[in-house]
């Protein structure tokens, strides 16, 4: 039951544009935004897949698509969005997660230092595969 | 005559105005007063009716938590000097309702704090002649920086999901069960992973990490938030893959 005084409270609401009041805030909603493009990376995968699949003429038919301007553009905006999912996810790790070795605690710069290496190695790795 | 700055300060008194409204009030910029020693002179000098808490001064009570020019901060600890030449834009803690002035209503956070039950939970308490619990200065360390905590609520005006979801636990709240949780004397865990384990619990929770930015005490809510994830998972993971399991 609400009060005679508590019916007199100011409610303070939160704005729409809540997210744009701060910069932290608008890079977390990016940050939020981003997992959208980490899904479209799934489905375009998935799409990849399949036409291997089906064939060369499948395959060859999925490359002319990927090449038509909008993909393109589609697939570099959604790049930099999993790049950058990416980033503030590993900066974010050793806040979320204890890493211990041995019974120690392993500082923060460790934790994330480590997780870009593998990113690294695995990155090398899969240039090797294409490249090389 | 000193230096002086504005004050631009937030104002609701329920009897006679609907909703806040702002007004100026010229105080002495001094290099060592905070904005909570500006109020203090309004207070004192200028108008006696406007409402503000405080008591220690020295930011360990939590008591003058308010929004510095959009910033939440205590006032205590807030320098005039870092806004000169101003003004100063003095409002109350965001996503509490206002009761008058600059001062909220906590009733809704003192009941989240309690329900983590934030105090040591024995299974079998140690008889008095056989001493202290001991704890090593490693066991202090797993739950030191959650401890200085004050109740200021500072994380709750910076966190977006609290002021969208007013029934989120909220940060301080959880920190505080990872506090008791991560301490060696403790046994009350899967009492309260209960409590966080709810809907509103941890899992409300989206990692804006802003609760982190503005603690005074530099605690990081938001991490211990992470942290509470991964038990309150395996637990739910154990009892999905073992229903009929023990505990």
């Amino acid at each position: 039951m609400t009060s005679y005084l508590q019916a007199r409270y100011h409610r303070q609401q939160v704005p729409r544009w809540w997210w744009l009041r701060r910069r932290t805030y608008t890079l977390f909603m990016l940050r939020e935004l981003s997992s959208v493009f980490v899904a479209w990376f799934v489905v375009y995968l998935l799409l990849l897949v399949r036409a291997v699949a089906d064939g060369p003429a499948a395959y060859q038919r999925f490359l002319d698509w990927s090449a038509s301007p909008w993909v393109v553009v589609l697939n570099v905006v959604a790049l930099a969005f999993v790049a950058y999912h990416a980033v503030t996810f590993i900066n974010l790790t050793p806040q979320a997660m204890i890493v211990r070795l041995r019974g120690r605690r392993l500082p923060p710069r460790a934790v994330t230092a480590s997780i870009y290496l593998v990113w690294a190695l695995v990155s090398a790795f899969l240039a090797w595969l294409v490249v090389g | 005559m000193p230096e002086q700055i504005t004050l631009r300060v937030a104002r609701y008194r329920p009897e006679q105005e609907d909703s806040p409204t702002f007004a100026d009030y010229e105080v002495p910029l001094r290099d060592d007063w905070a904005v909570l020693d500006a109020l203090n002179y309004i207070k004192d000098e200028l108008d006696g009716t406007l409402s503000y808490r405080w008591s220690c001064r020295m930011g360990i009570c939590g008591s003058c938590g308010m929004t510095v020019n959009g910033e939440p901060k205590l006032a205590c600890a807030t320098f005039l000097s870092s806004y000169a030449p101003g003004p100063v834009r003095v409002e109350p803690l965001a996503n509490f309702p206002v009761i008058r002035d600059l001062v909220i209503e906590m009733t809704d956070f003192m009941e989240k704090l309690r329900r983590v039950r934030p105090w040591l939970i024995r299974d079998e308490e140690q008889p008095v002649e056989e001493g202290e619990y001991l704890q090593t200065p490693a066991q202090l360390d797993e739950y030191r920086q959650f401890s200085m905590c004050i109740n200021c609520m500072l994380c709750y005006a910076a966190c977006p999901v609290y002021g969208l979801d007013g029934d989120f636990l909220g940060p301080a709240a959880i920190a505080l069960a990872q506090r008791y949780n991560l301490d060696s004397r403790d046994d009350g865990a899967a009492r309260r992973l209960t409590v966080l384990s709810q809907p509103d619990g941890v899992w409300d929770c989206t990692f804006v990490g802003e609760c982190s930015r503005a603690c005074p005490k530099g605690v990081d809510p938001a991490g211990a938030i992470q942290q509470a994830k991964v038990p309150s998972a395996l637990a739910a993971a154990k009892s999905l893959l073992l229903p009929w399991g023990g505990r």
